[in-house]
């Protein structure tokens, strides 16, 4: 489904990203590790399409189509999502507005009619019970005044109505107390299925006792250092980034 | 140079007008002769004053216009309600050129308490309440165009709310200019009273029938007496190629409190000039306006707020949405006299702009002269948000609607506190197509 090769990315000048290789299966959960600076959530951006994210060299086959020539919505289109970890508040447009403006915009690309204000109330009123959101919480400007927590639901339940074919989740983990990942991570449980890929960045362990992935990365100053099973996060766990960080040092 | 002849076209009309008209009551003529003496001693305005040094009239100023000749071609009441977002079911009075249209107004079920109608004919009808209160709150001596719609004004409309009396539905005073070929130039009047303790809203929509290139010089008086409780609209949708100069001036009483929103969607050269007076203890008022310029519109908003009595408070938004060259001025003054103490003042003017050559000046005027106030003011000028843009992009909007949405929402707040549904309704619609594919 995807297969990253070089990937090279420079952010205001300075190379992140020094050659990635990274190939992902339908169906497959990736987990993505490293300690911070590592360039964890610049792979996100990049895959995203950020404009100010500049690629260098590399790269990035999706389905079969270049993925860096096509811009953010039509990767959005084509059915890769990013879970911000900093969703962006934007008063005056409630969630619903915009949601099914996206929503539209998706299916539309896909060839499937748009659905009308009904049909899409129906949709999103099943998919709230996913993330245990409220109703009133979305006929609210987006993300405005929303904790962290609602924050982070409200990118799953987008996730979940948009349905993508690869989704990265960019540090959803960061800012929640126990309760809300174990709702976060549950919704995300929920949408895992054979045909939808995902790509879960994170600087903690923790995470992957609710999101179980079939494949654990250790990125390092922009590059993969290692790549394993679940049992690598236990590892990294136990002996910290710094045991890495010895061993790319020996390395260079 | 220029300017002094332009002055003097108006001046030679109003000679040539004063052996003509004869019926004006006594009053009345010594007021437009110690207005039109105001607009001799003023002329026109230039960037030299420090009221007008962003805003250039000189295009205004150079054109002959003419004053309409009372003849109202016929027009169609759907057209002019659409445009100006009237609800057709409220009481409407409605002016073509300045000049009352009874066939296309309507007053029905209007409570007792309540006379609205045309200046013109309650000034032969009933000039006593009018001597005393038409032209006591709008300053000819201080302002030029006030002085000249005072000197030239025919008619306009008059509302007046009796103590006591609070109005559901809305009064929409509508004034439509057809100008088509000729260059026209009309000058609304309007005199709104608010007796004590009643309620009103009141809506003033500009609008154009024809398009082509004419001259709107409103003037609004607004007395708010003990207690009341006003929302006053002004929505300016003019024609393209329209200049337009429209004047508030609001007096609140005790414990008096005025909303008053302006709206600006179009126009070539737009002016608009708001001063409250807070004449009395306790008396607010809510200033929240918007303003939309593209191509090459100049928007200016002249905002001036007097507190003058203590424990008044004023609280103003104004947002301007800037696309094309157009070029937007806004100007926020608030003087606190000096026994106006405990008085608290917040101000915000927030720019968004949409294209390099868009641009905008933005001024705050504090003049405080109490020691005991609270008085807070901010402005920012900015363009859309790289986050947000990409933020909705990354969930498949295209780069234009994301724009479109942006805009729409900076917008909103301003939007959201109009508080009549079909004129809020009507507005966002307009913002909604208006911002497709900026």
């Amino acid at each position: 489904m995807l297969d990253i090769r070089g990937l090279k990315a420079k952010v205001g000048g300075k190379e992140i990203l020094r050659g990635i290789d990274l190939h992902i299966g339908a169906g497959e959960v990736h987990a993505i590790m490293g300690p911070n600076g590592s360039g964890k959530s610049t792979l996100a951006h990049v895959l995203s399409g950020r404009e100010n994210y500049q690629v260098t060299g590399g790269q990035v086959t999706y389905q079969g189509k270049d993925l860096l020539a096509m811009s953010p919505e039509i990767r959005a289109r084509e059915g890769i999502f990013l879970a911000f970890q900093y969703p962006v508040e934007i008063p005056g447009v409630s969630t619903t507005y915009f949601l099914k403006a996206a929503l539209n915009a998706v299916r539309k690309h896909r060839g499937l009619e748009e659905l009308d204000a009904m049909e899409f109330l129906a949709l999103i009123k099943e998919k709230l019970k996913l993330v245990e959101m409220d109703q009133a919480l979305i006929n609210r400007p987006l993300n405005e005044g929303f904790s962290g927590g609602e924050k982070k639901r409200n990118e799953i339940l987008q996730m979940a109505v948009l349905a993508p074919t690869l989704a990265l989740l960019d540090e959803t983990d960061s800012g929640l107390d126990i309760d809300a990942l174990r709702i976060v991570a549950g919704g995300v449980n929920a949408l895992r299925g054979k045909d939808r890929a995902m790509i879960v960045i994170t600087h903690y362990q923790r995470l992957l006792d609710y999101i179980v992935p079939d494949f654990i990365h250790v990125l390092y100053e922009g590059r993969i250092v290692r790549s394993g099973t679940k049992e690598l996060a236990l590892e990294l766990e136990d002996k910290g980034y710094d045991w890495l960080k010895g061993e790319a040092a020996a390395v260079h | 140079m220029q300017a002094i002849q332009s002055a003097e076209r108006y001046i030679d009309a109003f000679n040539e007008r004063q052996t003509t008209e004869a019926r004006s009551p006594v009053w009345l003529g010594a007021l437009r002769q110690a207005a039109m003496a105001s607009f001799t001693a003023l002329g026109f305005p230039t960037t030299k004053n420090e009221d007008w040094k962003n805003t250039n009239i000189e295009s205004l100023v150079s054109l002959p216009f003419v004053s309409s000749n009372g003849e109202v071609k016929s027009v169609r009441a759907a057209e002019i309600l659409s445009n100006a977002c009237v609800d057709a079911d409220a009481p409407r009075l409605v002016f073509v050129n300045g000049v009352y249209a009874p066939e296309l107004s309507s007053v029905h079920g209007l409570p007792s308490g309540v006379r609205v109608g045309s200046l013109a004919e309650f000034i032969q009808q009933d000039s006593s309440v009018l001597a005393s209160r038409l032209g006591h709150y709008a300053d000819h001596r201080r302002q030029a165009f006030v002085a000249l719609n005072t000197a030239f004004f025919t008619d306009g409309a008059i509302v007046e709310i009796g103590p006591g009396c609070r109005l559901s539905q809305p009064i929409y005073i509508i004034y439509a200019a057809n100008a088509e070929e000729r260059r026209i130039v009309a000058y609304p009047r309007t005199l709104i009273m608010a007796g004590a303790g009643s309620e009103a809203k009141i809506v003033e929509s500009y609008t154009s029938v024809n398009g082509g290139s004419y001259f709107s010089n409103a003037v609004t008086e607004l007395i708010g007496e003990e207690g009341a409780s006003v929302e006053h609209y002004r929505l300016q949708r003019e024609g393209k190629s329209a200049f337009h100069v429209g004047t508030l001036e609001a007096s609140l009483g005790r414990g008096c409190h005025l909303t008053a929103h302006a709206v600006t969607l179009s126009g070539l050269l737009v002016r608009n000039n708001v001063h409250v007076l807070l004449d009395g203890e306790g008396a607010g008022c809510i200033l929240n306006g918007l303003y939309l310029g593209d191509d090459k519109q100049v928007v200016d908003n002249f905002t001036e707020i007097e507190h003058a009595k203590p424990r008044a408070t004023s609280l103003e938004l104004y947002k301007g949405i800037l696309n094309g060259a157009s070029h937007g001025v806004f100007n926020g003054k608030i003087i606190v006299h000096k026994d106006a103490q405990k008085s608290d003042a917040r101000q915000t003017n927030k720019n968004l702009l949409l294209s390099a050559q868009a641009a905008v000046n933005t001024k705050p005027q504090l003049e405080i002269y109490a020691d005991d106030v609270k008085c807070s003011h901010g402005s920012t000028i900015g363009q859309l948000d790289a986050d947000a843009l990409f933020y909705l992009r990354s969930r498949g909007l295209g780069l234009d609607e994301a724009r479109s949405l942006l805009s729409f929402a900076f917008a909103s707040d301003v939007v959201g506190r109009i508080k009549i549904d079909f004129l809020r309704r009507c507005l966002d619609d307009y913002l909604v197509s208006k911002f497709r594919g900026v």
